[in-house]
C-alpha cells in the first residue's frame, strides 16, 4: 500500500513541474496563438539560470528559493527579448510562420546555452531545509517532491486570481477568445500579447529553476520536455490553464502507475492519452473551438498552372540536374541526392498542408515508416532492393491510412498535435522494440543492389523517383481531387454543403502525403545504407515544417526553394562550430525579411528588379 | 465627425468596396442601408481598421485615421458594435463591460456600469451570468453597453436589429434614441427600413460597394422606386 502511495506522490510532483511549463505554454498560444517551440528552450534557460545563482549565492534556504524566483524573472525578461524583437514584427504573416521563428529561437539557445555554461551535465545541489525523506507508510519521500505538490496547486491559484481578479487578466481570457475585437475595443495588442508572453516564459523559467534538485541540467532539457508540454496543453485544451493543471495530473499519475506494469511504456504513453483524449473531445478536456475571428488570414490564391515560359525553364533545370553527374564531383552528386529526398518529402508534407490544409507536426513518421519497411524487407526477409523499394510507399501509405483516420477528425492546431502524437508512437516503437528495427542502433547496411550501387547510377534511380513523385503530386494537386481538396482547405461547410464527403477527401489526402513521403524515405535508406530512429523523430518532422514554411506554403515551388535552401545550408553550417547558432540566426533573417518565405521573397525581388528596368 | 471619401476596400483578389463616400454631422444618426453583401459591414470595419487592404481617406475630427491600428481609432472616440455581436462568452456580463472600458474622454458623455445597468435592466439581472448564457437580444444589449463603457462620440452600429426579437428591436429604438440624446453619433447599418426610418435623420443607400443614394427619409417613402430597386429582396 505505501508503495502505491510513493508511486502517487512521485506522480504528482512530476505533476506539478509538467503544469509549470504547460501552464505558460498554453497561455502564449490562448492569447497570441503562436505555438512555442522555443518554451523548452525557456524552461532549460530556467534550470542553468538557477543552478547558476543557487551556487554563487550559497545562501540557505533563503538563497535558494530567491534564486528560483530571480531565474524565472530573467527568463520572463528573455521573453519579452524574443516577443519583441522577433515575433512582434510577424504576427501578421501566415499561420504557423512564428513557429519557425520559435523554432529558430529554439537553436539560438541552445549553442548559446553551450557556450556559456559548456556541454557536461550540471549536478545541481538538493533544496536546503528540503534535502531529506520524510517516511509515509513506511515508504521514503523525498520533502522536496511535497514541497513540488504543493507549489503546483498553488501557482494554479495564483494564476486563477490574477485572470479573474485583475484588468490585466480579464483582458488576456477576453483575447484568448477573440482578440481582434479586444482591439477594437481600444486594448492595445502589442502589451497585452508581450505581457503573456512573458507570463508564459516566466512560468516556463520556473519549471526549470525548481527542477534542478531533481534532475542533471542538460543541453537535452529543452526538446525533452516540449513534446509533453504539447501534449498536456492539447489534453487540457489549448488556452486553458486549468485543464493543463487535469492534464499533467493525469498523465503524470497515469505513467507513474503504467511502469509498474510496462516499464517502456513512458515514452509512448503522453501520446496514446492524448490520442484518445482528442478522439472524444476534439478540442482537450477545458478547451472551446476558437473564434472565427481575430485570424489575419488572406484568403488563399488559386493555385495555377504553369504557364509555357515557367515550363521551359523547368524542364532546364531537370535536364540540368540530369546531367550534372558528368560535370560535379562524385560528392557533390551524393549531396544531389539528398536535395531531391528532402525536396520529395517537403513536397509532400506541402500538398497536405497547402493543397489540403492539414498541418503536420509528424510527417517524419511516414518517411520514417517507408524507410524501415524497406530496411527490414532487406535485412529480415532478405528482398531485392526494388521490391523493398516498393514495400516502403505500402507501409507508408497504410500507417498514413490508419493514423489519418483518426487525424482527419480534428482541424487546426488539434490535427497537427494528432500527427504528432502519431509520429511520437511509432517512434517509440521503433526506439523501443530492440529486436526488431534495432532500436538506437538502427539498421545498417541496407545497401542498393550491385546494379545500381555506383553513385551515378543511384542518383539516376532517384532522379527518377523523386522527379516522379512529385510529378505525381503536382498533377494530382491540379486534378479534380486536388480541386476538391482545395475547396474543403477553404471552407469546409460549403463544400460539405455542396455534397462532398470532406473527411475522407482528406483522409485520402492525408494517405497520399503519407505515402510519398514514404517514397522519400526509400530513396534516402539506400543512399545512406542505413536508417535510425531519429527519421522519424519530431525534429526531422520540425524540419519538413522548416521547409514548406520558408519555402512558402502559398507557392508549389515553394518547398522545393526550402529543401534546397535548408539541404545546402545545413550542408555548409553543420561544418562549423555554433552551426545551430547560426541556422537559427538564417532562419531569423528569413523569417524577418520575407514573412511570405523565400518563393515570396524571390517573386517580390523579381517584381522589384522589373519596375526598377521598366 | 466623420468624412469618408472614396473608400475603396478588398478581401484577397475581390474588390468589397469601390469609392463610398459618406459624412455624418455632430449629434446625428445616420442609417446606411443595403442589402446583404453589399458592403455595409466592410465600411463599418474599414473605419474601425479591421480590413486590412484599403484606400481613400477615412477622416474623424478633421483626422485621417485610415490605415490606423484599430484599438488607437477607438481610443479616439469611436466606438464597434459588430453585427455577430462578438461577445466575450466565457466572461461574465461585468466582465465584458470592464474589456470594453476607457478613461473618460473630454467631449463625450462618460458611461458607469451602474448608468448602463439602468439604460438596460435585463443585464443588470444578470450580471453575474456568462456572456454565452444571455439570449440573442440581451447579447446585443450587451455588445452596445460594452461599447459605451469606452466613452465614444460616435457610434458604429452594425444591423443592430438582426436576429432579435420584436420586442428588443423596439427597445433598441429607444435606446438609439437615448444615445442621440446624450449627444453621440450614430451610424447605423440596417436592411430593415422600417426600424431604421424610425431612428435616424437621413439615410444612404449602398449597393455593390457604390453609393446609390444619399438624403433624407420623406424622399425615399416619396420615390418608392429607389427602394424597390436596391433594397428589395
Amino acid at each position: 500500500m505505501g508503495f502505491y502511495l510513493a508511486q502517487l506522490l512521485t506522480g504528482l510532483a512530476n505533476a506539478s513541474s509538467l503544469f509549470l511549463i504547460a501552464s505558460g505554454l498554453s497561455i502564449i498560444f490562448g492569447v497570441t496563438r503562436i505555438v512555442n517551440f522555443a518554451h523548452g528552450s525557456f524552461y532549460m534557460l530556467g534550470a542553468y539560470l538557477a543552478y547558476t545563482l543557487v551556487t554563487t549565492l550559497q545562501g540557505g534556504i533563503p538563497g535558494y528559493w530567491f534564486s528560483v524566483l530571480a531565474a524565472a524573472v530573467l527568463v520572463g525578461g528573455i521573453g519579452l527579448v524574443v516577443e519583441m524583437t522577433i515575433l512582434r514584427r510577424i504576427y501578421r504573416a501566415p499561420e504557423l510562420f512564428q513557429l519557425v521563428a520559435t523554432f529558430g529561437v529554439v537553436l539560438i539557445v541552445q549553442d548559446a546555452t553551450l557556450a556559456i555554461w559548456g556541454a557536461e551535465d550540471l549536478l545541481g545541489p538538493r533544496a536546503p531545509g528540503l534535502d531529506r525523506a520524510v517516511r509515509l507508510m513506511g515508504e521514503p519521500i523525498p520533502e522536496y517532491d511535497l514541497a513540488l505538490i504543493a507549489i503546483g496547486p498553488a501557482v494554479l491559484a495564483a494564476i486563477w486570481l490574477v485572470f479573474h481578479r485583475t484588468r490585466w487578466g480579464i483582458l488576456v481570457r477576453a483575447a484568448t477568445q477573440d482578440r481582434e475585437m479586444v482591439g477594437a475595443l481600444g486594448v492595445n495588442q502589442a502589451w497585452l500579447f508581450s505581457a503573456a508572453f512573458v507570463l508564459g516564459s516566466a512560468l516556463a523559467g520556473l519549471g526549470g529553476a525548481l527542477q534542478i534538485p531533481r534532475e542533471a541540467v542538460s543541453l537535452q532539457m529543452d526538446l525533452s520536455i516540449i513534446g509533453e508540454a504539447f501534449v498536456v496543453v492539447v489534453i487540457g485544451g489549448m488556452g486553458s490553464v486549468t485543464g493543463a493543471f487535469v492534464a499533467a495530473v493525469l498523465i503524470s499519475v497515469l505513467n507513474a502507475f503504467a511502469i509498474l506494469i510496462f516499464p517502456q511504456i513512458s515514452i509512448v504513453l503522453p501520446f496514446v492519452v492524448m490520442a484518445a483524449v482528442l478522439i472524444v473531445r476534439p478540442y482537450g478536456l477545458f478547451g472551446r473551438p476558437g473564434s472565427e475571428h481575430g485570424g489575419t488570414e488572406e484568403p488563399e490564391q488559386p493555385l495555377r498552372l504553369l504557364d509555357q515560359r515557367s515550363t521551359m525553364v523547368l524542364l532546364a533545370l531537370v535536364a540540368m540536374l540530369a546531367f550534372s553527374p558528368a560535370v560535379v564531383s562524385d560528392f557533390t552528386t551524393i549531396l544531389l541526392v539528398d536535395v531531391m529526398v528532402a525536396t520529395l518529402f517537403a513536397v509532400s508534407l506541402h500538398f497536405m498542408m497547402g493543397v489540403g490544409g492539414m498541418v503536420s507536426f509528424g510527417h517524419a513518421a511516414y518517411f520514417g515508416v517507408g524507410a524501415y519497411a524497406a530496411a527490414m524487407a532487406v535485412k529480415v526477409l532478405g528482398w531485392g532492393m526494388l521490391p523493398a523499394m516498393a514495400l516502403g510507399p505500402v507501409a507508408a501509405a497504410l500507417a498514413a491510412l490508419f493514423f489519418g483516420w483518426f487525424c482527419v477528425r480534428l482541424s487546426g492546431v488539434y490535427l497537427a498535435m494528432l500527427t504528432m502524437a502519431a509520429a511520437q508512437i511509432l517512434w517509440g516503437v521503433t526506439f523501443q522494440w530492440q529486436d526488431v528495427t534495432g532500436g538506437d542502433d538502427g539498421i545498417l547496411g541496407v545497401w542498393p543492389d550491385e546494379w545500381a550501387s555506383s553513385d551515378r547510377v543511384y542518383f539516376y534511380l532517384a532522379l527518377v523517383l523523386c522527379l516522379g513523385g512529385i510529378w505525381l503530386l503536382r498533377r494530382v494537386a491540379h486534378s479534380p481531387f486536388g480541386y476538391t481538396l482545395r475547396g474543403v482547405r477553404d471552407s469546409r461547410i460549403r463544400a460539405e454543403a455542396i455534397g462532398i464527403d470532406t473527411r475522407f477527401h482528406q483522409w485520402m489526402g492525408f494517405t497520399l502525403a503519407g505515402t510519398l513521403a514514404g517514397l522519400a524515405g526509400v530513396v534516402f535508406v539506400f543512399s545512406k545504407g542505413s536508417v535510425f530512429p531519429d527519421a522519424l523523430s519530431i525534429g526531422h518532422s520540425i524540419d519538413g515544417l522548416i521547409m514548406v514554411l520558408l519555402g512558402g506554403i502559398h507557392a508549389l515551388a515553394g518547398p522545393v526553394y526550402g529543401a534546397m535552401a535548408m539541404v545546402l545550408i545545413e550542408d555548409w553550417v553543420s561544418r562549423l562550430d555554433y552551426w545551430r547558432f547560426i541556422f537559427g540566426g538564417i532562419i531569423l533573417t528569413v523569417v524577418l525579411l520575407a514573412p511570405d518565405g523565400l518563393a515570396g521573397g524571390v517573386r517580390r525581388l523579381i517584381q522589384l528588379v522589373r519596375r526598377d528596368a521598366a | 465627425m466623420l468624412e469618408i471619401d472614396g473608400l475603396t476596400a478588398r478581401y484577397g483578389r475581390a474588390q468589397i468596396l469601390n469609392g463610398v463616400s459618406l459624412t455624418l454631422g455632430d449629434n446625428e444618426v445616420v442609417a446606411l442601408l443595403g442589402r446583404n453583401g453589399a458592403g455595409k459591414s466592410t465600411t463599418m470595419k474599414s473605419v474601425m481598421g479591421l480590413v486590412r487592404q484599403t484606400g481613400g481617406s477615412i477622416r474623424h475630427d478633421g483626422q485621417e485615421i485610415r490605415g490606423r491600428a484599430s484599438h488607437t481609432i477607438c481610443r479616439a472616440g469611436i466606438g464597434y458594435v459588430p453585427e455577430d455581436r462578438r461577445i466575450f462568452g466565457e466572461l461574465t456580463v461585468e466582465e465584458n463591460l470592464e474589456v470594453g472600458r476607457r478613461p473618460a474622454r473630454e467631449g463625450a458623455p462618460q458611461w458607469t456600469t451602474e448608468h448602463l445597468f439602468q439604460l438596460f435592466p435585463n443585464l443588470a439581472e444578470r450580471r453575474r451570468n456568462l456572456g454565452k448564457q444571455l439570449s440573442g437580444g440581451e447579447q446585443q444589449m450587451l455588445t452596445i453597453a460594452r461599447t459605451l463603457m469606452g466613452n465614444p462620440s460616435l457610434v458604429l452600429l452594425d444591423e443592430p436589429s438582426e436576429g432579435i426579437a420584436p420586442v428588443i428591436v423596439e427597445q433598441m429604438a429607444n435606446v438609439i434614441s437615448e444615445l442621440k440624446r446624450e449627444g453621440l453619433s450614430v451610424l447605423i447599418s440596417e436592411q430593415n427600413l422600417h426600424f431604421a426610418r424610425e431612428v435616424s435623420d437621413r439615410a444612404y443607400i449602398i449597393e455593390k460597394g457604390t453609393m446609390r443614394y444619399e438624403g433624407k427619409f420623406s424622399d425615399l417613402d416619396a420615390n418608392p422606386e429607389i427602394s424597390t430597386k436596391y433594397l428589395a429582396v
